[in-house]
């Protein structure tokens, strides 16, 4: 624990919790200490053991020692209903409402109090028709009735696992707007979320976990980023060099140098070419074009056509009208399979609709190989190891749980999606924000490798939800706003001031082309 | 009937009603076409009987109160592969202790027996959530271990029934035929009281999302025990219906009830996933199969080209339902 | 991140059993059925005989046949309860053609097999009706057909051809049943298939996550329908060398298999979820059962009994692996 000064009244007190799945520690030894009246972050690099922390205190799974206490005294939690009782209410990181059953089923359900759950949306500035089903809600909309309804209980302490992950920039300050009024009336939360800016917004204190442990809890004042960002990664990892991959010729380009190459790709040919793609309720025609050694990012909130984009462009979604060309042929994928056979690949959202999780490593990465019929017949397994064996070192994948990727931490389970396209070869990747919930030491191979590929001839496509990476990676940046393309920039002149102006709509700009 | 009920002021605005319309869609088109097959055909037969209520309903008795015990179990998102050897079982024993009773000692016996039936079912129901095995090969174990029960109580069809009993079941009360009023009470009386409590709710929300359902707090492994319990109490209502009409035991009996009452639940526009549809639709689709079959067999065709008929419809729905479903998601 | 558990699972128990079933399933499995002979030869002195052991051979030939089908729906998150119907209809078509050829018959009993399977296939792989439904539905069509066939075979006189007869009932070299010789070469092609080619992994795959196929440029919908109409294939050849074996067709023919093909496949620990097992458990489970039957049939154990006891095992085996699975 820091050795900072402790507030007079500590709510929560959790000392040298442990927990252990078979041969899987998850948690080594974790202390916490909340006082009464603060909003306190819990921080730590991805699978440093913040989720089974949350489990744990939230009764959905119990530690194998250690100790709990609110407010001096011991508790003991069985399942998710015996955790409010001790004052206790969390918002967990997917949504807990019932699809099919309606807001107010639900609510009832829980036995929330409609009048309060109506309250504090209205604290927001949001409404919700009660008889619609939880399943026709757009997620923001259920995250924060999900809060709606851990704040009718009036809670002493309010856990949020990643609120704001799911959250457009607009709902993300209502969100802080009622975390603020909370604190004021002396309650406490637990915030936790892997975007140190919030953490720095919002926060009075943090603690951050490495490895199962606790490493250190600091007040967060100014330029406290620095100081989490050494503490998350520890002193093994702390220098860049650490990070670099491993693979022939990677990470020797810094990327200042890397920046500076932006301007030469307009000469290199056109990759990927899109023209007036819609979908109804999601695109109003957009249109962009990607060219060999360049990756263009897309910024935008929650909810402006980006999944439609990338689902079209991926083939997993037929668009109602426009066109795409891949290195100047038409396109017009019915499955993600044609649009892999053109070259276009796709890193999905969430990892685990990617991956294979009882299966191995290998398996996983030589997943596209066996795409069509023709491969059924008997595998080469010595070009399958030497292919995988590639992709592996290339993103050095821990590989100690190679046997069942279910068993590895999320960082590595993205590298084995981005390997999976290493291995079969690819044109175009679509990146659709693979960094979202990974470690900055993971974060940081991503870039780089994507920085690599660029200079190998491919093109990348990248959306991401943390706006700072787009002058960190991306060569050009699309800003899209209500399904069209509002604005294109060049990465270098896109702040995060200013980006944060376009994606919100403001500063609005006929597109180029 | 169909979703969960909605309590407070429903229909405070004119688009609550189109809603719950929209929404049970499938259960309103499924009693439109039983009514429809049933007019077409008093109009082209006016004078046959064999199509009247009473029949008809003595004859999809057992499939509806099968369709009524997959249906628990379905919503709660599971499957009942010992719906049929349960319904065998409850068949034989009744049979058995049914053979020398008076009507008020074989309506306390079909009591008792209830009983334990949801006990059987609560206990398949807790086998399932204390191992965490899935639901098909769980209910396909016990399956065949009831069979194998019924098998060896009566290795040979035996038994009987009073005819009071028999009539409480398969005869008419006044002009309604009374397996309308088994149907009835069965409803009224298991599942409309655990229906509208938090009890149901819970049910239908495990069924929905069985994770979510946990964080909101919900005891998720008492709601999937609940739900296997009312399965038995209406199988065994199911071998009760058996035992009436034929009025002997025979552990082959229930048999065939596995598929058709799978076929009677999909059909009656309950979600497989679980969490959606009610008992309306159910009931409705075993009638309408039921129908199907007394038509084919009294246009001259062989019963058991009805059954392959009937086999094949089913099959047939759910294809095309699945491929109107692909196509929409396509689209 | 890992989703949250559902439910909290409680404490394992059985911990050396449950580390040995996941670890080493074929040794565990291997030391159960030697455990098993030992036993019935312990009740019926003199049970383990090269003869003895070449009747359980030919006893677990189709019954191997039959669940390596099942070995395949399950191993893609699915299930075929149509396998016991199609065997008894290939079955019958053996019995009831046999007059005219025993090519002409296999053939057609195969091409049925081959349908039963493409229909399956088309039905949850195009149409993604749920396994359960699609093949409960075929059986229950194949059964209403076959009461209908029955009826008409009864006007000719069913015969099972010779050569299908000495198939599923005679040994060449005084002990090989030659229906392990149809048995092994399906076997060893399962078995290299799973591990070793495009479409085992594609098996595997869709079983584990469908999306992440999809995803992955995997066309799905080829990989059920293949995997359907190999189980009505595999099904077809169980139910001829059934016949070859009771040399005479009925309704009921392969109807106890059904269990058993699945008790086979949960015995050998192919996750009914899908994604992970493999054929070798199998075949280890289909010998289990076989010399169990053998044993409680030796004990005088009815049908009833044995049906009785078939499900308690099912439901014991299939909680071990449960239990043995990661707790995430």
């Amino acid at each position: 624990m820091g050795r900072h000064p402790m507030p007079a009244v500590n709510l929560l007190e959790v000392r040298g919790v442990s927990k252990r799945y078979g041969a899987v520690v998850a948690l080594r030894s974790a202390s916490l200490t909340v006082a009464a009246g603060e909003v306190h972050a819990l921080l730590g690099a991805n699978g440093a053991g913040k989720s089974t922390l949350v489990k744990i205190l939230t009764g959905v799974i119990r530690p194998d020692a250690g100790t709990i206490e609110m407010s001096g005294r011991p508790v003991r939690f069985a399942s998710p209903a015996s955790a409010p009782r001790a004052g206790l209410a969390a918002v967990f990181q997917d949504p807990s409402l019932v699809p099919d059953l309606t807001v107010r089923q639900n609510l009832r359900l829980t036995g929330a109090d409609p009048a309060g759950v109506r309250r504090w949306l209205a604290a927001m500035d949001l409404g919700v028709d009660e008889d619609d089903l939880a399943g026709d809600l757009p997620l923001p909309l259920l995250r924060i009735l999900d809060l709606a309804r851990a704040l009718a209980r009036e809670p002493r302490l309010l856990i949020l696992d990643e609120i704001t992950a799911a959250l457009p920039a607009d709902l993300v300050e209502r969100v802080f707007h009622v975390i603020r009024r909370w604190r004021a009336q002396g309650r406490s939360v637990l915030f936790i979320s892997h975007r140190l800016v919030e953490v720095r917004t919002i926060c009075d204190r943090a603690t951050v976990l490495r490895d199962g442990a606790d490493v250190g809890t600091l007040v967060l004042a100014e330029r406290a980023e620095q100081q989490i960002v050494a503490l998350m990664l520890g002193p093994m990892a702390a220098s860049p060099e650490a990070l670099r991959p491993a693979g022939p010729g990677a990470g020797t380009r810094p990327d200042a140098a890397v920046r500076d190459r932006a301007g030469g790709a307009s000469a290199a040919p056109l990759l990927l070419e899109a023209r007036g793609l819609a979908v109804s309720g999601a695109l109003r025609g957009v249109s962009l074009s990607l060219r060999a050694g360049e990756i263009v990012g897309v910024a935008a909130l929650e909810g402006q056509g980006q999944d439609a984009l990338f689902d079209c462009l991926a083939g997993n979604r037929r668009a109602d009208a426009g066109e795409i060309r891949v290195a100047g042929r038409t396109l017009a994928p019915r499955t993600p399979y044609d649009a892999i056979r053109a070259g276009v690949v796709l890193v999905p959202a969430d990892r685990v609709h990617a991956l294979l999780p009882q299966r191995s490593v290998r398996e996983n990465i030589a997943l596209p190989l066996y795409n069509r019929a023709a491969r059924w017949g008997p595998i080469d397994l010595r070009d399958e190891g030497a292919r995988a064996g590639a992709a592996i070192a290339r993103l050095a994948i821990d590989t100690r749980a190679q046997r069942q990727v279910r068993r590895m931490s999320g960082g590595n389970q993205q590298k084995v999606v981005v390997a999976r396209w290493l291995a079969a070869g690819f044109r175009v990747m679509l990146c659709f924000d693979p960094t979202r919930g990974i470690d900055v030491g993971t974060k940081r191979q991503i870039h780089r490798l994507l920085r690599d590929l660029a200079a190998a001839g491919a093109a990348v496509l990248l959306f991401t939800s943390e706006l700072p990476e787009i002058p960190l990676v991306c060569d050009r940046v699309l800003a899209l706003y209500e399904g069209r393309v509002v604005r294109e920039l060049p990465a270098r002149a896109a702040d995060e001031a200013t980006l944060l102006r376009v994606v919100h709509g403001l500063a609005r700009e006929e597109p180029p082309g | 009937m169909t979703g969960p009920p909605a309590p407070g002021a429903a229909g405070r605005r004119p688009i609550a009603a189109l809603r719950a319309v929209r929404r049970s869609a499938w259960t309103v088109a499924i009693v439109g076409l039983l009514g429809a097959l049933l007019a077409v055909e008093k109009l082209v037969h006016p004078t046959l009987n064999v199509f009247d209520m009473q029949s008809l309903v003595d004859g999809a008795l057992p499939l509806c109160l099968a369709a009524m015990a997959q249906t628990a179990v379905v919503l709660s998102g599971g499957i009942d592969l010992s719906v049929g050897p349960m319904m065998s079982l409850v068949n034989v024993v009744s049979a058995l202790l049914m053979t020398h009773a008076t009507n008020g000692q074989a309506v306390l016996i079909a009591l008792g027996l209830m009983a334990v039936a949801a006990a059987a079912g609560a206990l398949t129901g807790a086998v399932i959530v204390a191992t965490g095995v899935p639901d098909i090969i769980v209910t396909l174990a016990t399956g065949f271990v009831w069979g194998g029960l019924a098998l060896h109580i009566m290795p040979i069809p035996g038994g009987a029934a009073p005819a009071g009993f028999a009539a409480l079941m398969t005869g008419e009360l006044g002009s309604v035929p009374s397996g309308l009023v088994v149907i009835l009470a069965a409803l009224a009386i298991l599942w409309e009281p655990v229906h509208r409590s938090p009890a149901g709710l819970a049910l239908y929300a495990v069924g929905s999302n069985r994770a979510a359902a946990y964080l909101s707090g919900v005891a998720v492994g008492r709601a999937r025990v609940t739900a296997y319990a009312m399965g038995g109490a209406f199988a065994a209502l199911g071998g009760f219906a058996l035992t009436a009409s034929t009025t002997n035991g025979n552990a082959a009996a229930g048999t065939s009830y596995t598929l058709t009452s799978v076929a009677a639940t999909v059909l009656g526009g309950v979600s497989l996933a679980g969490g959606r549809g009610g008992m309306i639709g159910p009931v409705a689709a075993a009638l309408l199969l039921t129908l199907i079959n007394t038509l084919l067999t009294f246009e001259g065709v062989d019963p058991n080209f009805s059954l392959v008929v009937q086999g094949a419809i089913v099959v047939l729905v759910v294809m095309v339902a699945g491929l109107v479903l692909v196509r929409r998601r396509g689209a | 991140m890992t989703p949250y558990t559902a439910t909290g699972r409680p404490e394992v128990r059985w911990p050396a059993a449950r580390r040995a079933l996941a670890d080493r399933p074929a040794l565990t499995l291997g030391g159960i059925l030697v455990l098993l002979l030992a036993a019935t030869d312990a009740v019926s002195p003199g049970f383990v005989t090269p003869h003895q052991l070449s009747t359980t051979l030919l006893y677990a030939a189709p019954l191997g046949a039959l669940a390596a089908g099942q070995t395949l729906a399950m191993l893609t998150g699915g299930i075929d309860l149509s396998v016991s119907a199609t065997a008894t209809a290939a079955a019958y078509l053996i019995a009831g053609l046999g007059a005219r050829g025993t090519a002409q018959a296999v053939a057609v009993a195969l091409a049925l097999g081959l349908a039963v399977g493409m229909t399956n296939g088309v039905g949850i792989g195009v149409c993604r009706v749920q396994p359960l439904i699609m093949t409960l539905g075929m059986a229950g069509v194949l059964g209403g057909a076959l009461t209908l066939a029955s009826l008409t075979f009864t006007n000719g006189v069913p015969v099972v051809p010779d050569a299908v007869h000495q198939l599923g009932s005679g040994t060449v070299l005084g002990y090989l049943p030659l229906d392990t010789l149809v048995w092994a070469p399906l076997a060893i092609a399962l078995l290299a298939g799973l591990a070793r080619s495009g479409l085992g992994r594609a098996i595997y795959a869709v079983g584990d996550n469908p999306l992440a196929c999809r995803l992955a440029g995997i066309r799905v919908w080829q990989v059920l329908l293949l995997t359907y109409v190999l189980g009505g294939v595999l099904s077809a050849i169980a139910g001829i060398l059934l016949v070859g074996y009771t040399n005479a067709a009925d309704l009921n023919l392969a109807t106890p298999y059904l269990l058993q093909s699945v008790a086979a496949v949960v015995i050998g620990g192919t996750s009914i979820l899908g994604g992970s097992g493999g054929y070798g458990g199998t075949i280890l489970g289909a010998l289990i059962l076989t010399v169990l039957d053998s044993l409680l049939t030796i004990l005088n154990v009815s049908q009833a009994g044995k049906q009785m006891l078939y499900g308690a095992i099912v439901l014991g085996l299939a909680w071990i692996y449960a239990r043995a699975a990661p707790a995430e």
